[in-house]
């Protein structure tokens, strides 16, 4: 078996954000890490953040840093990477692509513990850059321009230190004298060698100061001072001038403010008022704005709250530090403060965010200070603060994160034509379902009805250089009718449109005349109100339209085509005739090239399946230059460009190819390259679009002509960042379209379906797929379809958290002893309203849940109605109990029909050792048509029930590394049947016939047998491999897919001789069973697949996302990404994209310097995928390596487009 | 040292265990290497992010903390190391 993997939606988890200019000027940009991604965003005038540019690495980004020479307008970005190299990006604006300045090799790869990358600092003036590891290994490189002022970087200079664990390093600003880094170090040498235990305790973190000599070219400890021992993180302090130059260290539960030859300046953050006494307070991330006159740091801590840290100073002496509350946010892994104003918030977990600053935080508010610190017996006295409302600043833009995917299962609840995804995502108070569909979401800007059903509707502008449309025109059956576009649009009758008839065709003609097209003539009206009118000859009517602003071509009644031109007075005059064999099906005429005079191509769409090709050009007018024969009559015909190479933000600067796309009467759309000199069709590809025939639509996107495609639903055919998309948008069924462009609404799209008037705008492009959350109250673990009654059953739990009950009156009590006057009781009376209050001031979302003592666990169980969004059913586990595993089961009694199985732990703690009071299966009965549950019983039992599965009309229970068999009794369910021989715990069980999956969670999976009549459960076959599973799928009788911890996805199967001796053998391999050896099986599986995802997956299914698609693996992960594994279905295929895949590793490695190769392989090798990541890559080449490798193939570089066209087309 | 001397054996494995932290000798501990191995497997967690966030989710700690117990976890990974014999 081979397969093709392919990335659906890309990580949208963010490890690590910079902030700068990168592509000069004055636009401020954020560069973001998401695992294996590195994307460019760019806020747009409206405070929305669009992505300008994603690429695949293929490697782990571990930091990123952003500097500028001296005197420079732009900033380079640094990269630490698992590539063992460093590696200097600029971001190309006019390519739209990164261009690697330089990449140093210093160590092995690999996220290792002495090779650097963990850690990256920059000399605030661009001079140096220090790269580290978690132990030992520092490097520093000096950064310097040549004469023709190219950045270089030199040999790398060491500033080891065995022995000894680095925290945090940064660049200390030391103006122009020589650059300084300091980094947080332990040195563990003694405490190693100690048995008593005083060296450990006695362990001393030191802030070490690393200066570079620029003169000497070496690098010397310069000063090493101690710190306190809960330092986690620096933060550069500015010097040289702006300020007084030093650090500030986060510790826990204070900020420290320290520089050489300076005393400690020592100040406490301020404590949440609920959070329990032993928890510290750490600083998870910080952002530092500066400016000529001022300079500040924004600290988030680990509970989502921002501080404002200032520094009182005079010259280089700090005389104050103070901490000032400054609002809460969802708790980050990096922020970035815009020069424009604004904060970009990545959060570790959930949507991100992009803030405006209202504020600075000057106003009153709880403060710490230094010169207020308190010591006393029991340490320092600590300042208490409330959360509350967000005061100095306020959301503008949210970018959606699927980080982290808990479970996911694909299934079509909604009778759409394609299924969806459920997906349970996010943390705590920020959980969610979300309800993913391919396609681009819109937004529906109005929806007004119409007096009829219309048939079709165009929009016109008056004059050529108009910005925006004057009229929609909305054609009926027997009327046409005019609006005029304004401030509102209304309807207006003195347009010169003549609206007793219907419309064919309505359109600008000329610099500034309109046009319409109705069964009887042509209307021309010029723009001093004149109106031309043409007549049909005899009782012939116009059937089809082909126009665009200077050439017109009509097709009547019986075949005949007549040709009009627009000349120089700007009269409509006849060209040419043309009688064609029979009725004309579509027509269509590309716009006019900039510059010319006439487009040369004319496609003409018969009922007898063919679509020709004909000349414009006035010396050889209507002659045919190409046929195509198509399998159904066409429908509808459109001319498109499309530039299928990068280059500028958008597109290409690459010579364009022209496709004619025509829409088939059976859903079918075909694309046929045209040959922009001769009109010869070649290189045809067709994709199936719906149930009914395309009708084919050009609209505006991003300012390129791009191809609306209206069939059973509505598609979009557009470029982004190089590559030509085909996605479906998520709308309803649209009879006809045209582009809209109005004062309110740059981009839209006016359509009519039904009696409505529709006029929508398309969002996120790029994105694959378009969610609907639906909000959840805890951490959602795993969940259950209910497909006949379209219901979900969710188990959500969390630890360390409070109950629903006591958290309601922790804040009651907060509000009160806050005394928040008048609007106090107010928002008292909003709580109980329940946690979907957006006014909430404290809403759980934002602040996240109060912490409890780490053995407290909250839990609950939802059915949920994915259609109204609503829960139908909410259990919350009581008395610490948490729901860990759920299945649904039919006993084989039959007397309750199907069950629930819910498998809970009460107390369960994971430190010093794990430990759990009791565990527990619920059976729940549904009730009340599904919706709501009831309790049958509880089974005490002595381990976590991590794994559930229905088996033979009894219940399988994986309880800690015991797989038991149960039937349900009256009171309890009793056991039937058990085998204690698994390795460690038990994390899931399928079962197929009488073969049971056991996965095991350190062990890969175990091959299991029940039998009946000895009434054993036994073990035939085991893997040899240690595989820590996270997620598994049974995939046929004899394979299974898992994923471990790792970031690998693997499939084992049983040989199939073995597993013909197993089930012919009359023992069912039984007595072999009793000859394993060294504890294992007698027989093992053969691992058949092997890839490096690079991610942990945390759920995996078989599926098909597009009707008539082949079914392929979906898998999903933490960092919030959506991939799927395709089986390959031909050798030929195989061949093909395996050496395209070699020769791409070959011409194009992985950006940030990791070997592709060896990344797929990281812990296994790489066994029969092929990386589609890759290979999607092809299209981002320059020109002639594309035809280089293409030659090597023995094809064009137009056949391996079209061939990942294909195999993507198979997939979504 | 004579030129010969540097291409030894056992120079070369001390030229190892001095480059790369972790290179065992012929007298290693259980405890040693215990120790090692620990160390790794923290430098690791703390390096691939997407672990380090499926640790995170499974404790209901932020990140930035399970980032900070795991370098904390690095100074005595496997507690206090045994009494050495006498000898």
């Amino acid at each position: 078996m081979y397969l093709y993997s392919l990335t659906l939606q890309r990580a949208t988890g963010i490890v690590s954000a910079i902030n700068g200019n990168f592509s000069g000027g004055k636009a401020q940009e954020i560069v973001v890490a998401r695992g294996k991604v590195l994307d460019l965003l760019r806020p747009d005038e409206n405070g929305k953040l669009q992505t300008v540019l994603s690429v695949e690495i293929f490697g782990a980004v571990r930091s990123l840093a952003q500097f500028r020479l001296t005197g420079a307008q732009k900033d380079y970005i640094a990269v630490g990477s698992d590539s063992g190299r460093i590696v200097i990006l600029e971001y190309n604006k006019e390519r739209n692509v990164f261009d690697k300045i330089h990449q140093e090799t210093f160590g092995k790869s690999g996220c290792r513990r002495i090779v650097p990358g963990q850690y990256l600092a920059v000399d605030p003036k661009g001079r140096a850059v220090m790269i580290g590891a978690c132990e030992k290994q520092k490097l520093v490189y000096v950064l310097n321009r040549d004469t023709v002022a190219r950045l270089t970087i030199s040999s790398p200079l060491e500033a080891h230190k065995s022995h000894t664990i680095c925290y945090s390093v940064c660049g200390v600003d030391c103006g122009f004298d020589n650059p300084i880094f300091a980094a947080i170090e332990l040195d563990y040498s003694e405490a190693d060698q100690d048995s008593t235990g005083q060296a450990a305790s006695e362990a001393q973190k030191n802030l070490t100061f690393y200066e570079l000599d620029l003169g000497l070219n070496h690098v010397s400890r310069k000063w090493s001072e101690q710190v306190d021992n809960g330092a986690n993180m620096l933060v550069t302090v500015p010097g040289g001038g702006d300020g007084p130059s030093g650090v500030l260290v986060c510790a826990e539960n204070f900020v420290i403010y320290k520089n050489q030859g300076h005393p400690d300046v020592r100040a406490v953050i301020p404590r949440r008022a609920d959070l329990p006494a032993e928890r510290g307070v750490l600083i998870v991330s910080a952002a530092t704005h500066k400016q000529k006159s001022m300079f500040f740091f924004l600290l988030q801590t680990e509970y989502g709250d921002i501080f404002k840290v200032t520094l009182d100073h005079e010259n280089d002496k700090v005389k104050e530090l103070k901490i000032k509350y400054f609002d809460t946010i969802p708790v980050t892994s990096s922020m970035c403060v815009l020069k424009s104003g604004f904060l970009f918030a990545a959060s570790e977990f959930g949507n991100h965010a992009l803030y405006q600053f209202q504020a600075i935080g000057e106003e009153e508010d709880v403060e710490a200070s230094s010169a207020t610190l308190m010591e006393t017996e029991e340490g320092f006295q600590p300042v208490f603060f409330q959360p509350r409302g967000l005061k100095n600043l306020v959301r503008i833009d949210q970018v959606e994160s699927l980080m982290p995917i808990m479970d996911m299962k694909v299934a079509n609840l909604f009778d759409e034509e394609t299924p969806q995804i459920f997906s349970l995502c996010g943390r705590g108070p920020r959980s969610s379902l979300r309800i993913l569909r391919p396609g681009l979401a819109i937004s529906e800007m109005a929806v007004s009805q119409l007096p009829g059903v219309p048939s079709a509707v165009w929009t016109v502008k008056k004059n050529v250089s108009d910005e925006f449309d004057a009229y929609i025109v909305v054609s009926f059956n027997n009327a046409t009718l005019v609006l005029s576009i304004g401030e509102t649009v209304e309807e207006v009758s003195d347009s010169g449109f003549l609206d007793t008839t219907p419309s064919l065709a309505v359109s600008l003609i000329g610099d500034d005349s309109l046009m319409q097209i109705h069964p009887n003539g042509i209307r021309h009206i010029r723009e001093d109100g004149r109106i031309n009118e043409w007549r049909t000859p005899g009782k012939r009517t116009i059937v089809k339209v082909g126009s665009n602003r200077l050439q017109v071509v009509i097709a009547l009644s019986g075949g005949e085509l007549i040709y009009f031109e627009v000349d120089m007075t700007g009269q409509l005059m006849e060209v040419e005739k043309n009688e064609m064999s029979g009725d004309v099906a579509c027509l269509d005429i590309a716009p006019v090239p900039e510059g010319r005079q006439r487009s040369r191509f004319l496609a003409v769409g018969s009922y007898d399946n063919t679509i020709r090709v004909l000349s414009l050009d006035p010396d050889d007018c209507m002659q045919i230059l190409s046929v195509q024969s198509v399998s159904a009559p066409p429908e509808s015909l459109l001319f498109l460009e499309v530039q299928a190479s990068i280059g500028g933000e958008d597109g290409a600067d690459h010579p364009a190819s022209l496709f004619l796309n025509a829409g088939l009467q059976t859903g079918v759309l075909s694309r046929t390259v045209v040959d922009m000199v001769t009109g010869q069709l070649s290189d045809s590809r067709s994709r199936f679009l719906g149930l009914r025939a395309p009708k084919l639509f050009s609209i505006n996107v991003r300012g390129r002509r791009a191809m609306l495609c209206l069939s059973s639903r509505p598609w979009l055919g557009y470029i982004h960042q190089g590559h030509f998309l085909l996605t479906p948008l998520s709308y309803e069924t649209l009879e006809y379209a045209a582009s809209f462009s109005s004062d309110q609404c740059a981009e839209g799209v006016v359509a009519v379906a039904g009696d409505a008037l529709r006029i929508f705008t398309i969002e996120r492009l790029g994105e694959t797929f378009n969610e609907t959350a639906i909000p959840l109250r805890y951490t959602p673990r795993k969940f259950v379809l209910q497909p006949k009654r379209k219901l979900l059953v969710i188990i959500e739990s969390d630890q360390g958290a409070y109950t629903a009950e006591e958290r309601e009156a922790a804040k009651k009590e907060c509000f009160e002893v806050a005394g928040m006057g008048e609007n106090g009781s107010a928002n008292a009376e909003q709580m109980e309203n329940g946690d979907d209050d957006k006014d909430d001031p404290l809403s759980d979302e934002q602040y996240g849940y109060p912490k409890a003592e780490s053995d407290k666990w909250v839990s609950c169980i939802r059915v949920l109605d994915p259609r109204s969004a609503s829960t139908t059913c909410l259990l919350e586990l009581q008395d610490n109990e948490a729901a860990f595993s759920v299945c649904t089961v039919n006993f084989h009694d039959k007397e309750h029909g199907t069950l629930l199985a819910v498998g809970t732990a009460k107390g369960l703690q994971f430190w010093p050792k794990r430990s759990l009071v009791a565990g527990f299966i619920h059976i729940y009965k549904f009730v009340d048509d599904g919706k709501s549950l009831e309790l049958l019983h509880k089974t005490q039992v002595e381990g976590v029930p991590l794994a559930l599965c229905q088996f033979q009309g009894r219940l399988l229970a994986g309880i800690g590394s015991v797989l038991r068999l149960y039937d349900l009794g009256k009171k309890r369910l009793l056991r039937k049947c058990e085998n204690k021989l698994f390795p460690n715990t038990i994390v899931s069980i399928h079962t197929y016939r009488d073969r049971i999956y056991v996965g095991d969670i350190q062990e890969s999976f175990h091959f299991c047998k029940y039998r009946r009549d000895e009434n054993q459960l036994y073990i035939f076959a085991d893997d040899s491999v240690p595989r820590w599973l996270t997620s598994s799928y049974h995939v046929d009788f004899d394979t299974v897919a898992g994923a471990d911890k790792f970031g690998n996805i693997y499939f084992v199967r049983l040989p199939q001789d073995v597993s013909d001796e197993i089930e012919e053998d009359p023992t069912g391999g039984k007595i072999k069973w009793e000859q394993g050896k060294l504890n294992g099986a007698p027989n093992k599986v053969e691992e058949i697949v092997q890839f490096h995802i690079g991610d942990v997956v945390n759920s995996l299914q078989k599926a098909s996302l597009i009707p008539g698609g082949g079914e392929c693996i979906i898998y999903g992960t933490v960092m919030g990404s959506v991939g799927a594994l395709l089986p390959f279905t031909s050798r030929d295929d195989v061949d093909f994209f395996s050496h395209l895949e070699m020769h791409l590793r070959q011409d194009h490695p992985p950006l940030c310097g990791r070997d592709h190769m060896a990344y797929r392989s990281a812990y296994f090798p790489v066994k029969d995928v092929i990386d589609g990541d890759l290979c999607e890559q092809f299209p981002t080449l320059p020109l002639d390596a594309q035809r280089k490798i293409a030659d090597e193939l023995d094809r064009t570089p137009g056949e391996i487009l079209k061939k990942l066209e294909e195999v993507r087309n198979k997939i979504i | 040292m004579q030129a010969s001397d540097r291409f030894n054996i056992n120079s070369q494995l001390e030229h190892l265990q001095a480059k790369y932290v972790g290179t065992g000798h012929a007298d290693l501990n259980r405890f040693e290497w215990a120790v090692n191995i620990q160390r790794d497997s923290y430098a690791s967690y703390i390096g691939h992010y997407p672990m380090l966030a499926y640790f995170a989710l499974a404790e209901n700690e932020s990140i930035g903390r399970e980032r900070y117990n795991f370098m904390q976890k690095m100074l005595l990974p496997c507690g206090l190391p045994p009494e050495r014999e006498d000898d």
